[in-house]
């Protein structure tokens, strides 16, 4: 996803709010990951907003995507230049109405951004793990978060949320603890990468694995293979937006100049942004990270990690209540991607609805304002929330 | 309230037994899910096409997918629901003995209503200007209509004898299109009514 982070227009806002950690997997009790490898102990940055009602009703899990974190919303200080990746709709009377609802957001395993990952320091070695990080799956972040909603003394979360690789943790929390989950909203998501997805993925991992400071990701302390990520940063931003987008945002136009200027210079308004949102990202995120990530998100098969193949069958297991969402102009996952996983929760009799929101921007769409959108969710929400009441 | 309701759904609603589980096809803003649900506690689920309309129903808190109806109804198992209703919308059916027989396939009753052609008003026009009929209930002209099937309270009594389903229980009204006001047509319905409601079950 990409960095559309702005403030939200009305001022409204969750306040300050603050990151918090929770630590566990100590040795020799290590997390158990799904490749069979033993992590541990394991950090789980998460922060909260909201507040949990003493029944312990009102909790809505928000799960990110590729390159998000735990900051949902809100401001870290008075003066922290920008709120969190999606202050637009989570806040009081927002969408996610944090007058109402106990909403929670934790870095996902393996990103770099305060949860344990390939650059955290190994304890055996007192060194960043770097390539020795085990392998993570979807599974193995929900497994993660899910010993933070323990940690939290919630035994059922009213709603699980997110967008693209955060859809997919939604889809996993439905299947892996079926009891805990009362409803979902996979957003612009799909139940399995389809080759497009992936060969993206992998051109994006090749240029990091290509810059010489990657060295096998032993980089750490050293210099960062940051040209190598800023390049896997601007594949992923072209396919988070549209043919359509790109053409409304940028056209042809050139960049400060009126002619070409017949060098390699960014001369086209597109090369430029994307060379900006290249810079950006290495200043935040980690390389390593990156390639676990995309790996994770590419190895998720919702049917084969749930049945033999099958994606009805692995929705047998399910039993919440869905709010289905894709949006016209997302090539990467596409609507056809979200109609696939509404027929087989429907052949499962599971309650399910689903829309598809006319919107231009691509994969990006979840991320920006869409006041139909919000709607969805708020509607959504107060309703599953007035059923358990 | 039931009164605020198109007269055609007031009458469907209350065909309704409560607590039943009911798919509605064409659902529009879900006017008669929610009534059903604020008011009989059904559990309810409707299908419609339009991205505007499903929006303003999962809004009102109605459990609703975006899509073609002819394609929806395929996925449930069978015998899902104690009602599928298709108001308003047979006339507009592609293959209408197909998504009856799913219809019945998927619910133990199905629910339909449409326009009646034979309505006196319709015969009138046709009879006198010799254009095709232009009514209330059907506003379009013949290349702009999407109601593609004319349709008579007769023929789908007919229709039931050729394609195998029962009808329990009907209702000829006369009313409009968007009107909540309407009434019962019990003398001569066929030219009388302008929309007939049927109750039909597997054959």
């Amino acid at each position: 996803m990409s960095e559309y982070i702005e403030h939200d227009p009305t001022g409204v806002s969750v306040g300050i709010v603050e990151k918090r950690f929770f630590g566990f997997a100590d040795p020799p009790h290590e997390m158990c990951l799904e490749s069979g490898a033993r992590l541990g102990p394991v950090t789980i940055a998460y922060e909260t907003y909201g507040t949990l009602n003493p029944k312990k009703s009102n909790a809505v899990l928000i799960l990110h995507a590729l390159s998000g974190d735990s900051h949902v919303a809100g401001y870290y200080s008075e003066d922290d230049p920008k709120p969190g990746w999606w202050d637009i709709m989570v806040g009081p009377e927002k969408g996610i109405d944090t007058n109402r609802y106990f909403v929670i957001c934790c870095n996902i395993l393996g990103s770099c951004m305060g949860s344990t990952g390939p650059s955290s320091t190994n304890p055996k070695t007192d060194r960043p793990y770097g390539p020795d990080f085990p392998m993570v799956t979807i599974g193995d972040m929900v497994k993660a978060q899910k010993a933070v909603i323990d940690h939290l003394g919630i035994s059922r979360l009213l709603s699980v949320m997110g967008g693209s690789i955060g859809g997919m943790q939604v889809l996993e929390w439905c299947l892996r603890y079926p009891e805990m989950v009362i409803s979902a909203v996979p957003l612009a998501s799909t139940t399995r990468h389809s080759a497009l997805a992936i060969a993206f993925n992998e051109v994006a991992r090749q240029a990091i694995m290509a810059d010489p400071n990657w060295n096998n990701g032993e980089y750490y302390p050293g210099p960062r293979p940051d040209l190598g990520l800023a390049v896997a940063r601007m594949i992923g931003h072209i396919t988070y937006l549209s043919d359509e987008s790109m053409r409304h945002k940028f056209g042809r136009r050139l960049q400060d100049k009126g002619d070409f200027s017949f060098n390699f210079d960014a001369d086209f308004q597109v090369e430029s942004y994307l060379r900006y949102q290249g810079r950006k990202f290495v200043e935040r995120f980690d390389a390593n990270s990156f390639l676990y990530i995309t790996k994770a998100s590419d190895y998720f098969d919702l049917a084969i990690q749930h049945d033999s193949g099958s994606v009805v069958k692995a929705f047998s297991k399910a039993k919440a209540k869905f709010l289905v969402v894709s949006f016209t102009s997302d090539w990467l996952y596409p609507t056809y991607q979200s109609r696939a996983m509404v027929q087989a929760m429907k052949k499962n009799g599971l309650d399910v609805s689903f829309c598809e929101i006319e919107a231009e921007w691509g994969h990006d769409a979840f991320l920006l304002p869409n006041d139909r959108l919000d709607g969805l969710v708020k509607g959504f929400l107060e309703r599953v929330h007035d059923e358990i009441q | 309230m039931a009164e605020n309701m198109r007269f055609d759904l007031q009458i469907i609603a209350s065909w309704i037994e409560p607590g039943s589980k009911v798919l509605d096809l064409g659902c529009g803003e879900g006017d008669l899910l929610y009534f059903l649900k604020k008011n009989k506690e059904v559990d309810g689920i409707g299908i419609e096409q339009a991205e505007a309309k499903v929006v303003q129903c999962i809004e009102k808190g109605l459990s609703v997918l975006q899509g073609d109806i002819n394609e929806e109804v395929a996925d449930y198992p069978d015998n899902t629901f104690d009602y599928v209703i298709l108001s308003q919308t047979l006339q507009q059916v592609y293959e209408p003995a197909g998504l009856i027989q799913s219809l019945l396939r998927i619910g133990r009753k199905g629910i339909v209503s449409f326009p009646n052609f034979s309505h006196w008003r319709v015969r009138f026009q046709l009879l006198t200007s010799g254009y095709a009929p232009v009514t209330k209930q059907l506003p379009y002209d013949w290349h702009n209509t999407p109601n593609i099937r004319v349709i008579t309270l007769r023929d789908f009594r007919k229709f039931s004898r050729d394609v195998g389903f029962h009808i329990f229980r009907e209702a000829a009204i006369n009313t409009n299109s968007e009107d909540r006001l309407g009434a019962i047509v019990e003398f001569i319905p066929n030219l009388r009514a302008t929309y007939g409601i049927f109750m039909i079950g597997k054959g």
